[in-house]
């Protein structure tokens, strides 16, 4: 069934929804990306749910609001909140990494409705987002832009790249969140290539930016409407999270990065994420 | 007046042409406009031409973005720089989801002469063919290239289209028939057939006419497109002439000549001498005297002709 919700408590109940969702879909497929998935719940949750215009029914609508999952590993995230969104059966969560399921273990356009892009390898998702924010202004569209980049996705050059062109071409209909959860497949940020300071990064590269808790529905919320006022230029929003978030077992550990829940595992991580419901 | 005219040229004012009827047409570059006539549309549609400065990977990336929004891009850069640098974006961010994005990429082949080896990219045509679902054109001549272009506005999917930067000889009139995926026939011949494409076909015609005084019948093909290949042509060839000679400005691994070898190999094994660039870079030096280095020329094909009409087995 879908879900329809305005309120801020709402929101949070429906990121535990989610978050239920990511650790069962990945425990059934018994591969895929945990931490990062997790981390991310909120946000999505939050464009999903509450910020973006968009409609399930017909996801080629043209107006709708664009979000591209720059971190493509944390599919499960996305395919939860376009599953909650009525995209398609929430029945179907249970498909994913299988052969044969629309659901890959990277997003695939062309196989599932309400991926905007295909995504997976690090780096190229805001350079999209900038060709699609640039499209809408050729248009003069209202429809808005938003990716979401991990933080040691930061290390792509082509981050950069598109980080100048956005705020070249003032795209203020492109919204970037970074995940900050400061860890990586191989440890954490700082000490793998430090990323640090990457508001800073960001503002001088032409972007207003807005730090916040990633995991403060209102914070968030504030944030993406704060980014939707912005005229002239980009807003970059750096999101502090937790990786692993609503699981005392995953929190904050570099090795649930790319591991799936086992069985013992999700029965501890379901009675943890419902504790907050 | 001169008969001859660069393809990247032809590309600039066929660009303009198409977008002056496709309002969805837009351009995009990587601080080379210039150099890849990508200028010449943006002078008439500023609001249509995105210069994304020397970033190559971030082209790739907007032309995506700019296809998703329904728009019909033509990125251009060097084409060392469109399918080497930027490989990977071209496979992850338009073939892997299918997008309608155009990457006409100049300054191909060893032609580029006195910029040199670093800028001479022999591995293009192979780099975009192993893509899925990639459609790889090279055109002989100025008339083919502008054909192709418009054809671009019919034509859905990702596209890589090779133009060279030197001028050179026009074979085509305007009444040419350019279809992608289909190979033209130049002239038909019993003992060999020569597959050209860019720069070579008109090699390849010069070729066949002298080996006509020699006593043998080449045939010449033009296959601008080299993916999806006019199988059916090749194998056609393979059987009436018995021989194939493949030329192209371009390494002999991976391209032209691999792609022909793909086919006759598998459906009809005859002799093949493949003409191209023998696994080396280039280097610096005037456009003709390179192809004369790298033996990209007439009398190299002619060579090969003969080479394969030798390995032909003699009939009992």
């Amino acid at each position: 069934m879908a879900l329809a919700v305005d309120d801020t408590k709402g929101l949070v109940r429906t990121a535990c929804t989610i978050r239920m969702d990511i650790v069962e879909m990945l425990n059934k497929a018994g591969s895929g990306h945990t931490g990062g998935s997790l981390s991310a719940a909120d946000i999505v949750t939050a464009l999903y749910f509450h910020k973006m215009r968009h409609r399930p029914s017909d996801p080629k609508w043209f107006e709708r609001d664009r979000f591209i999952l720059c971190k493509g590993h944390a599919a499960p995230v996305l395919y939860a909140a376009l599953a909650r969104s009525g995209y398609f059966p929430v029945d179907e969560l249970k498909t994913l990494r299988q052969f044969g399921s629309r659901l890959q273990g990277h997003p695939d356009s062309k196989k599932l409705p309400g991926v905007e892009i295909s995504t997976g390898s690090l780096g190229q998702g805001l350079s999209v987002a900038c060709g699609l924010a640039l499209s809408a202004k050729m248009d003069e569209k209202r429809w808005r832009v938003y990716a979401l980049l991990g933080d040691g996705e930061l290390q792509e050059g082509q981050v950069w790249e598109a980080a100048m062109a956005a705020a070249h071409y003032g795209l203020d209909n492109l919204t970037a969140i970074i995940d900050n959860n400061g860890l990586q497949i191989d440890g954490a940020c700082s000490e793998v290539m430090c990323v640090d300071s990457i508001s800073d990064k960001f503002a001088s590269f032409g972007w207003d930016t807005i730090s916040i808790d990633g995991h403060n529905m209102e914070e968030i919320i504030d944030a993406l409407d704060r980014a939707e006022a912005h005229k002239g230029r980009p807003t970059a929003i750096v999101a502090r999270t937790i990786k692993g978030k609503g699981c005392s077992l995953f929190e904050g550990k570099v090795e649930y990065h790319g591991t799936p829940p086992s069985d013992k595992e999700l029965e501890v991580a379901l009675k943890e994420i419902k504790e907050n419901f | 007046m001169s008969n001859k005219v660069a393809t990247r040229e032809a590309y600039g004012k066929a660009l303009l042409e198409l977008g002056r009827k496709n309002p969805s047409v837009v351009a995009l570059d990587a601080d080379l406009s210039g150099s890849t006539k990508t200028k010449v549309f943006g002078k008439e549609f500023p609001e249509r031409f995105f210069n994304v400065g020397i970033a190559e990977q971030n082209l790739m990336g907007i032309a995506a973005g700019l296809s998703l929004g329904g728009k019909i891009p033509f990125a251009s850069t060097f084409a060392v720089f469109a399918t080497g640098r930027a490989w990977e974006q071209i496979r992850q961010s338009i073939c892997y989801p299918g997008l309608n994005v155009k990457i006409v990429a100049s300054h191909a082949g060893i032609t580029v002469g006195e910029d040199g080896g670093s800028h001479q990219s022999v591995e293009d045509i192979s780099l975009m063919r192993t893509i899925p679902g990639m459609t790889v054109i090279v055109p002989a001549d100025g008339v083919e290239t502008a054909k192709a272009i418009m054809a671009m506005g019919e034509y859905a999917g990702p596209t890589y289209i090779r133009v060279g930067r030197a001028k050179t000889e026009l074979i085509y009139d305007d009444s040419y028939d350019f279809r992608v995926g289909k190979a033209n026939v130049l002239k038909k011949g019993t003992d060999a057939t020569i597959i050209a494409c860019g720069i070579m076909v008109p090699e390849a015609l010069k070729a066949a006419g002298e080996l006509l005084a020699d006593g043998i019948s080449a045939g010449v093909i033009n296959m601008a497109t080299i993916k999806p290949l006019d199988s059916n042509a090749v194998i056609d060839a393979a059987k009436v002439s018995g021989a194939i000679v493949t030329a192209e400005e371009h390494s002999i691994i991976g391209g032209l000549g691999s792609s022909v070898a793909e086919i006759i190999s598998e459906f009809c094994p005859v002799p093949l001498v493949r003409v191209g660039v023998k696994d080396i870079f280039g280097t610096s030096g005037k456009p003709d005297d390179l192809m004369e280095r790298y033996g990209l020329t007439a009398q190299a094909i002619k060579k090969a002709v003969k080479e394969a009409v030798a390995k032909k087995p003699r009939k009992v």
